[in-house]
């Protein structure tokens, strides 16, 4: 993607067996091949991630380790990333190893450059012990990357004339393709400085802005769903921002601020929330519905505690369409609704005349004390059931 | 008095012919709000439901002696509408608009730096003034007059924040929606600043969530300038790093941007930060 902007990256190709891999390797030519695992994280190579292999013999030898392995690296949490491909790369004469990235300073409201000739680390364990190590640029959206600005950092690494001509070109190349491609960071780490002089981008991972996907149907197809989670990629059908998490109470809410702080809330009653839910302000029966099916198909989910401040949502219509998801899903988990706001007295009434068991609670601490109570007693008892068995 | 809204307001609505901005236009006229007309290009000289559509923001400033916009304008027209209000130098822009690419509000800002226009959002549930005016989607019906402002990057925790008030008793000046965007026109410290002018404002509620620095800031701002109560809360305690919680903005980055150090820095400044979600009222009933 960054190449098609005129970023210089080395030759390479990706593939999903290690029996290519040495194929690959022979194409390529060179004495030394890189292998490196392809997931959607940074901080490969201190996770195992990229290796050198001297012949194409050894580079099958470290595909076959790579693909199918969990590769933890302090970007991908605790879980890790499972490898399902890997890239083989030509080797290159690395002189130095730098680091370069942009991306949004959202205080600044305009994109920064950040440079450090401390390449190939974490970036920001450099930040937080040599900062002075950090170089900083900020770019006008006026007027782009301005040659000097280029030249500043590259001196400020210590490169020469010559690179710092490259520099110029590379920032200039690297700005192209985050105003284009509406990334919000483009990380090339290392970049390295080749023996004959060159600035090759080695390794980069770009964040592009969901909200501009819209624009750029080419990219779209970039997205590798086999990275995300089942459950989200599932939600994200229905436009239910969802994003799962390793508690046991489900959490249905509306709006993203109060999705949080349900969470925060359900912590503070002594649980854990199963997951991140924002149904969203304009939801219908059906949207209500889908969530309840998303939530289900969680199996740790014990308790599930519904939050709505009706505003647009008005909470008849939710209790419409909870009602209706739970007799026709048959949801096997107490369900704890707090809901206040527009026709708040006619949502309670009908729950109540609906004959299911609900637990309503009048405050959001009372609902989610209840949802942490029920959840505790459920996860209890299947626990002695599973014993009995 | 309160602030941005009153009962003077002139507010037009840009996406007036559409669904969501058909809705609103009418809430906020039910609501009290003078809303004068509305902006829909291609269809100026037509009337919808009672109110003049202009072609431009321009004109509806012109015919109208509008001072205030509520935007309502789908995703990829939405920075191109806010700096035709900023062009047509109207003093309020309100942009309730979800879904808006940043490099486009980076291109927006850089055109209104140094023009007349105050731009809300976008992102945001809009603003409102209790018993006056508002321009955006906060429900009306939950407010009452009374001595608090609420500046809050979250629209329904802000509906939580205004119905714990009136649960204890205590009403609200005007309630500020910032949004939950990484790039907002309207910050924390700025409504801050307009609460500290406001003789009517005896106290405030900050709401904020993971994400960027800008709590920080307000914190330092605060210490320094702000002479009423504030109680805060901050959103996204427990959120895993990394993820994007519903908001735009609202990530995790490189270990910067937690809770925890926006709830630190706050309450080193003085603010009353509360834990729970549901003690924002009390505390604030405690303090007063």
């Amino acid at each position: 993607m960054l190449a098609r902007f005129g970023v210089p990256v080395p030759r390479g190709e990706v593939t999903f067996t290690a029996h290519d891999a040495a194929a690959i390797a022979e194409r390529l030519g060179t004495s030394v091949v890189v292998v490196k695992a392809q997931i959607h994280a940074g901080g490969r190579g201190k996770g195992g991630g990229v290796k050198l292999a001297k012949s194409p013999d050894e580079a099958e030898r470290l595909a076959k380790q790579m693909i199918g392995m969990t590769l933890v690296t302090h970007q991908t949490g605790p879980e890790g990333r499972k490898v399902g491909r890997v890239l083989i790369e030509e080797g290159l004469q690395i002189e130095r190893e730098l680091y370069l990235s942009m991306l949004l300073d959202r205080a600044a409201g305009r994109p920064v450059i950040i440079a450090s000739a401390a390449g190939g680390m974490d970036i920001e364990e450099v930040a937080a012990s040599h900062p002075e190590q950090i170089l900083r640029e900020h770019v006008d959206p006026a007027t782009g990357v301005v040659p000097f600005q280029a030249r500043k950092l590259a001196f400020a690494m210590g490169l020469d004339a010559g690179a710092a001509g490259k520099m110029v070109k590379l920032l200039d190349a690297i700005y192209k393709a985050f105003i284009e491609t509406d990334a919000s960071l483009i990380e090339i780490n290392p970049l390295i400085l080749t023996k004959a002089g060159d600035l090759i981008a080695l390794d980069a991972k770009v964040t592009l802005d969901d909200n501009a996907l819209y624009r750029h149907p080419d990219i779209r197809e970039f997205r590798d769903l086999s990275e995300e989670d089942p459950l989200e990629v599932e939600a994200s059908k229905f436009s239910l921002n969802y994003i799962r998490l390793d508690g046991n109470i489900g959490c249905m809410v509306n709006g993203a601020g109060l999705a949080m702080a349900t969470m925060d809330i359900i912590k503070l009653a002594g649980g854990e929330p199963a997951n991140f839910l924002d149904v969203g302000g304009g939801a219908n029966a059906e949207q209500i519905k889908n969530a309840f099916r998303i939530l289900m198909a969680d199996k740790n989910v014990k308790a599930v505690f519904i939050n709505i401040f009706g505003g647009i949502l008005r909470c008849d219509v939710l209790a419409a369409g909870v009602i209706a998801a739970v007799k026709e899903l048959g949801v096997p988990v107490p369900i704890v609704i707090r809901m206040e706001g527009t026709n708040v007295e006619e949502g309670k009434r009908m729950l109540k005349e609906s004959g299911l068991n609900f637990t309503t609670a009048d405050s959001m601490n009372d609902g989610a004390s209840a949802a942490v109570a029920l959840a505790g007693s459920a996860a209890g008892a299947s626990l002695g059931e599973a014993r009995v068995k | 008095m309160a602030v941005l809204l009153n009962k003077n307001t002139r507010l037009i609505v840009q996406g007036l012919t559409g669904r969501e901005g058909t809705f609103h236009a009418k809430q906020a006229a039910a609501y009290g709000t003078k809303v004068v007309g509305g902006v829909t290009p291609g269809k100026g000289g037509t009337t919808h439901e009672g109110w003049p559509v202009f072609n431009s923001v321009h004109d509806a400033v012109r015919e109208t002696g509008a001072n205030a916009t509520v935007i309502f304008v789908p995703p990829p027209f939405a920075a191109d509408a806010v700096m035709e209000a900023t062009d047509a130098e109207i003093p309020l822009a309100v942009c309730i608009t979800e879904g808006i690419p940043v490099n486009d509000m980076m291109r927006t800002f850089t055109f209104m730096k140094g023009k007349k226009t105050r731009l809300v959002g976008p992102n945001c549930p809009g603003v409102i003034t209790a018993g006056q005016a508002k321009a955006g989607i906060i429900p009306g019906h939950i407010l009452r007059e009374g001595r608090v402002g609420i500046v809050s990057k979250s629209g329904t925790l802000t509906y939580e924040a205004i119905h714990q008030l009136s649960r204890v008793g205590l009403g609200q000046t005007t309630c500020i929606g910032i949004g939950g965007d990484p790039l907002i026109g309207t910050t924390h410290i700025d409504a801050l600043d307009l609460f500290n002018k406001d003789p009517d404002t005896d106290a405030v509620i900050m709401i904020g969530e993971i994400g960027g620095t800008a709590e920080q800031e307000a914190a330092v701002w605060i210490k320094q300038h702000f002479k009423k109560p504030v109680v805060g809360f901050i959103a996204g305690q427990t959120a895993p790093p990394g993820r994007r919680m519903g908001h735009a903005g609202a990530i995790i980055a490189g270990g910067q941007g937690t809770a925890a150090e926006k709830m630190d820095a706050l309450t080193k400044a003085g603010v009353h930060v509360v834990k729970s979600p549901a003690d924002m009222g009390a505390k604030m009933r405690e303090i007063l």
